[in-house]
């Protein structure tokens, strides 16, 4: 392993220019004569709006123009899209409302986007916002998806007049029920996975900018996927052509999902730009972060599984309700129902499985994909069900998951995956070791001395990433093909810039990219940039999310990382006056075979420019070669987490006391920066588990809007992890990197709440296991207790 | 954040006045409060007369038996200071557990005592010690400081100039802080002077910081967490919201009171 290759803890090149703050986010750059926008929002979950005065606010000292939803209809400029079609049971299409970017007549959540003041300064701007007269004729919201399609449900969408979305299923019905017939136990289990607010670090943020010269506009936003936001603003929303739209996402603090949709904010902005003749600025504030950002997870489920008389898992039957707010989200309709069913198979041989998933609409935020997008979903519903069945039939919940893993592979599951490879027990043995669960009792007992009750809990997770073959997900429904390109120009000098599709807003791509360069051709990390997030540099690229990039984006990478080291054989070959065959590259030297004669990389490169040795050959000069990399399938990490933790009876206060992760990510470029992943993950994870949830109420105001309320985990609500690895590694993409971006935020959530209930003698308790629900339920196991 | 007048007066008797030249003035003070409801124009002073530079309002002193803090004395001075933490240290412990450091290096002792939120901190400190609040026309006991939520004694345009706390023979805070906001959901102060004991809740009720007669009751006939035990909180006033329903914050005063007599012990 060199000093910068593959494997190394390299630091992090990005983090000078982040801590010293020195980074480049959307809302630091300000164009030459830029103007600022701000939004008028619903302030009602569901109202039609009967008259919508603006004249005030035209008039109002700074402001520029005013404009509603109106404009954007007679400027031809069309509603946000969802691009995934999912159809039902019978076969029928989703049914998805029109999505406008301002409001056409009718608004559906509080946040909603009714017109926009475009003004010389931001207070102004608001000021204005003010001045907007909105008369709205009010109507009942539906809040509760549990009473979304009850007969007599306000209607939000006429498209959908039981505010259905879909009723879709996969999986065999006829072999699942079979499979409970034969059952000799079966477990049951209500399930609700809490709606989250995604809170990246950096609100959103947009700027709009329009050459007449060019006729060309300029969007720099906070994206994770640029071309993907310019394909949809050019071709469903009709701003422009994509060649005269340029979409730079420069560094952006954060994602975890809620940065990949197309908004109505940046599609306002870019629009307006043109209309108004000036840069059009936005960044988002707090508040409206919290309203507007796409929500995520948001399932009601039950679920049942069969087993037979030893606890081998026989069928599972899952039935969820999925909240998918006001509107359909860019992606919101794949990720209850394709990234979420294939994964309920979890780590395990489960001969039949049966799912069934509605997803619904309610007078509530939209919901999108947010770190893990139906993998944690699945996890928790799989890993619950494990649990609580492994304590109904009397074992031990290691044994259990251990008598039902997947032990050979490759393995097709009974919805859709075919996993390549994996070694659970491996996983377990190594967590189980580091957890030191043959002392659990122990420590039970000494927490029992004290008044406290200890819990073990564990979450044998599996997640799919890489997304994806094209062909599996068009054949699924996706309106896009999810390969990645990456090209990779040598200059004359031998530094390298490597120009990718994906986009790195934390996790460190510029470092492990240029380790996979470095690795491949024998140069320095420093004499490499990754270059990314400008639509105008890179040629095209499907972005961040799912835990693609080292997976899929590296992957393009190396394909064009074999092709330059290919072409610049040819050159050395020249150079060195040798045949091609007898050119040997290492550890960045060129050499002909068997003699001491060699060319360091650089010179090759210099070679290739200069084409002073092959001048009217077949070769071409120059150094610079491209790939399009389209995967073959998912990749499957997979892992065992175990949780042990305190609670204290009296307050319900949690105090996680040991976490053990022990992960399979298959081949690691960057263990340091590998275990920052799993870090940022496992606390997210635990944040959904013990303290985050979206709360609405009845009259669709959101509850949480603020820190206040909505509670983000901080450093001392979690423990030291430790940390173990094993390694399968992938066999389907040519690095064997599986991916580790999600895996915390997976894994987390059961392994503390089957903790809880295992402090609480199996009581059962929802998500976020705040301390006043912990208390509640160790209210009622104690009373139990005492009444044994 | 509408546009306001700011004035910069340098003593009492000009801020006195400041205030009465405009109609609708706001003091500042470490603007932890008032800043940020500016900014989401909840408020819209008409003129802000920041205090940040007036003579004689950021000491603490020994005066007699009693601790006198400055109005504008920040949390972090007091969670600091060596006069605090010898006489009152369960003082010192509450202001360094307010907020976080950008919080306790601005916030003050007097903004806090003005503002009278249902769950901030130092609130509770007062009325257990029996602090006496001095203005710039009387001096007001605890007990007919505060009024209930966000409302105190003050009138219009009556400026705290300064805290003064009988120093007790024990005393001690224990706080249970809301997970998301981390100010306090119910927090517990105790404190023992000769025969008297006084026990104050801030973040429970819903009018605001009160004195809990029963635990006092509980605590004089016998000083320690024993004594609280089955005492029972009425909770029909109090608080109910997505973090505790009141029936919970009632379960956590009782705790928090065992627990803070156990501390005001050393044990
Ligand atoms: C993130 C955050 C976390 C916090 N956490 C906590 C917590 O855990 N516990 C807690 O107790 N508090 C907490 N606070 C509040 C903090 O303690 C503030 O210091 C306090 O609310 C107000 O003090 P201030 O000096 O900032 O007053 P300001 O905001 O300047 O003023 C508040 C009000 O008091 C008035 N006022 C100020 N000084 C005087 C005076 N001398 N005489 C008369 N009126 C006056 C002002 O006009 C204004 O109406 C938190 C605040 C923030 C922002």
């Amino acid at each position: 392993m060199s000093a910068t290759g593959i494997g190394a803890p390299v630091r992090r090149k990005e983090d000078f220019r982040f801590i010293t703050g020195k980074g480049q986010y959307t809302d630091d750059i300000n164009r030459p004569g830029q103007t600022h926008a701000a939004f008028l929002r619903s302030p009602h979950a569901h109202a039609t709006i009967k008259k919508l005065d603006i004249s005030q606010a035209q008039q109002a000292e700074g402001v520029i123009a005013v404009l509603t939803g109106d404009d954007l209809a007679k400027d031809g400029i069309g509603g946000l899209i969802c691009g995934w079609m999912i159809h039902s049971k019978d076969g029928s299409p989703m049914k998805a409302g029109s999505h406008p970017a301002l409001a056409q007549g009718k608004v559906r959540y509080v946040g909603d986007h009714i017109a926009v003041v475009i003004a010389e300064t931001l207070s102004q701007a608001r000021d204005a916002v003010e001045k907007i007269h909105v008369d709205y004729e009010l109507l009942k919201p539906v809040i509760d998806m549990a009473h979304a399609t009850d007969s007599g449900s306000p209607v939000i969408h006429d498209v959908s007049p039981n505010n259905q979305v879909y009723d879709w299923h996969l999986g065999d019905k006829g072999a699942t029920e079979s499979a409970f017939a034969k059952a000799k136990h079966v477990t049951r289990l209500d399930i609700v996975n809490n709606r989250l607010i995604p809170n990246a670090m950096e609100p959103r943020a947009a700027i709009g900018d329009y050459d007449s010269g060019q006729d060309a506009f300029t969007l720099y936003t906070t994206s994770q996927n640029p071309h993907v936001a310019r394909l949809v603003l050019s071709a469903f929303i009709g701003i422009a052509p994509e060649h005269k739209l340029r979409v730079i996402a420069p560094d952006v603090g954060g994602g975890f999902g809620s940065k990949i949709f197309i908004y109505a904010e940046e599609t306002v902005c870019v629009w307006a730009a043109k209309k108004v003749g000036r840069p059009v600025k936005w960044t988002g504030d707090r508040t409206e972060a919290f309203l507007a950002d796409a929500h995520g997870r948001d399932h009601i489920t039950h679920a049942e599984m069969a087993m037979d008389d030893k606890g081998h898992i026989l069928g599972l039957r899952v039935k969820t309700k999925a909240n998918l707010g006001a509107y359909l989200s860019t992606f919101s309709s794949c990720v209850p129902t394709y990234l979420y069913a294939p994964l309920l198979s979890g780590q395990y041989n489960i001969p039949a499985i049966y799912v069934e998933v509605e997803g619904l609409y309610t007078n509530t935020a939209p919901v999108d994909a947010y770190r893990g997008a139906g993998r944690p979903e699945a996890t928790f519903v799989i890993e619950r069900m494990v649990e609580v069945a492994a304590r109904e039939m009397g074992q031990d919940p290691a044994a259990f998951r251990r008598r039902n893993f997947i032990k050979s592979f490759p393995h097709q599951t009974p919805v859709i995956m075919a996993y390549d490879t994996g070694n659970y027990g491996a996983s377990m043995d190594l967590a189980l070791e580091m957890a030191d669960y043959k002392n659990f009792g122990k420590r039970k007992r000494d927490s029992a001395k004290k008044g406290m009750l200890r819990g073990i809990g564990f979450s044998a997770y599996i997640e799919a990433c890489g997304i994806a073959p094209s062909a599996a997900v068009g054949s699924l429904g996706a309106g896009v093909g999810l390969w990645e390109s990456a090209e990779v120009r040598v200059n004359p000098v031998g530094t390298v810039e490597v120009l990718t599709g994906s986009h790195s807003h934390g996790q460190g791509h510029e470092t492990t990219f240029a380790q996979l360069v470095s690795d491949r051709l024998g140069i320095s990390i420093d004499q490499v940039a990754i270059v990314h997030g400008d639509t105008d540099k890179v040629q095209f690229g499907m972005g961040t999310y799912g835990s693609r990039s080292g997976a899929v984006g590296m992957s393009a990478i190396s394909k064009a990382l074999d092709k330059v080291v290919a072409k610049a054989k040819k050159v050395a070959a020249y150079a060195l006056e040798a045949s091609e065959g007898d050119i040997e590259f290492k550890d960045g030297r060129f050499s002909v075979a068997g003699t001491d004669r060699s060319l360091a990389f650089g010179e090759v490169a210099l070679q290739a420019y200069i084409a002073h040795k092959f001048s009217g050959q077949e070769l071409e000069p120059g150094l610079k070669e491209g790939a399009f990399y389209d995967p073959t399938n998912f990749t499957f990490p997979s892992g065992v987490h175990i949780c042990e933790l305190e609670i204290d009876p009296d307050t319900g206060v949690t105090r996680i006391d040991r976490w053990t992760a022990v992960d399979d990510f298959g081949n690691i470029i960057n263990p340091m920066i590998v275990e920052g992943q799993v870090h940022g993950g496992i606390a997210q994870g635990v944040g959904q588990a013990l303290l985050e949830g979206a709360h609405y109420d009845a009259n669709g105001q959101l509850v949480t809007a603020s820190y206040m309320d909505y509670c983000m985990p901080r450093a001392d609500d979690l423990p030291s992890f430790d940390i173990g690895m094993t390694t399968t590694p992938c066999t389907t993409n040519p690095l064997g990197i599986k991916g580790c971006g999600e895996a915390g935020a997976i894994a987390a959530p059961p392994a503390v709440i089957n903790a809880i209930t295992d402090a609480l003698g199996h009581e059962q308790i929802a998500m976020p296991a705040s301390p006043q629900a912990v208390w509640r339920a160790a209210q009622k196991s104690l009373h139990k207790l005492a009444a044994e | 954040m509408y546009a306001f007048a700011y004035q910069r007066p340098t003593t009492v008797r000009q801020v006195q006045s400041a205030l009465g030249k405009h109609d609708d003035a706001k003091l500042l003070a470490g603007g932890q409060t008032l800043l940020p409801t500016m900014k989401q124009r909840l408020a819209s002073p008409s003129a802000v007369i920041d205090l940040g530079h007036v003579a004689g309002l950021s000491a603490i002193e020994k005066k007699g038996r009693n601790i006198v803090i400055g109005a504008m004395v920040r949390h972090a001075d007091v969670a600091t200071s060596d006069l605090v933490r010898e006489a009152i240290p369960a003082l010192a412990a509450l202001a360094g557990g307010i907020g976080d450091p950008a919080v306790r290096n601005r916030g003050t002792i007097g903004g806090s005592v003005a503002n009278n939120d249902p769950s901030a901190d130092y609130p509770a400190a007062l009325l257990a010690l029996g602090a006496t609040i001095v203005t710039n026309k009387r001096k007001i006991a605890a007990d007919d400081f505060f009024q209930g939520m966000f409302t105190t004694a003050l009138d219009d345009g009556e400026i705290i100039t300064k805290v003064s706390f009988p120093v007790p023979a024990k005393a001690a805070y224990v706080k249970f802080p809301n997970p998301a906001s981390r100010y306090a959901m119910v927090g517990v102060f105790v404190s023992k002077k000769g025969s008297d004991v006084k026990v104050a809740v801030t973040g429970a009720s819903n009018e605001g910081v009160f004195r809990a007669a029963g635990l006092e009751a509980a605590l004089k006939a016998k000083f320690n967490a024993k004594a609280v035990e089955g005492v029972a909180v009425d909770g029909s006033n109090f608080i109910s919201d997505i973090h505790g329903t009141a029936d919970y914050r009632a379960n956590l005063v009782n705790v928090m009171t065992k627990r803070a007599v156990t501390k005001a012990l050393g044990k």
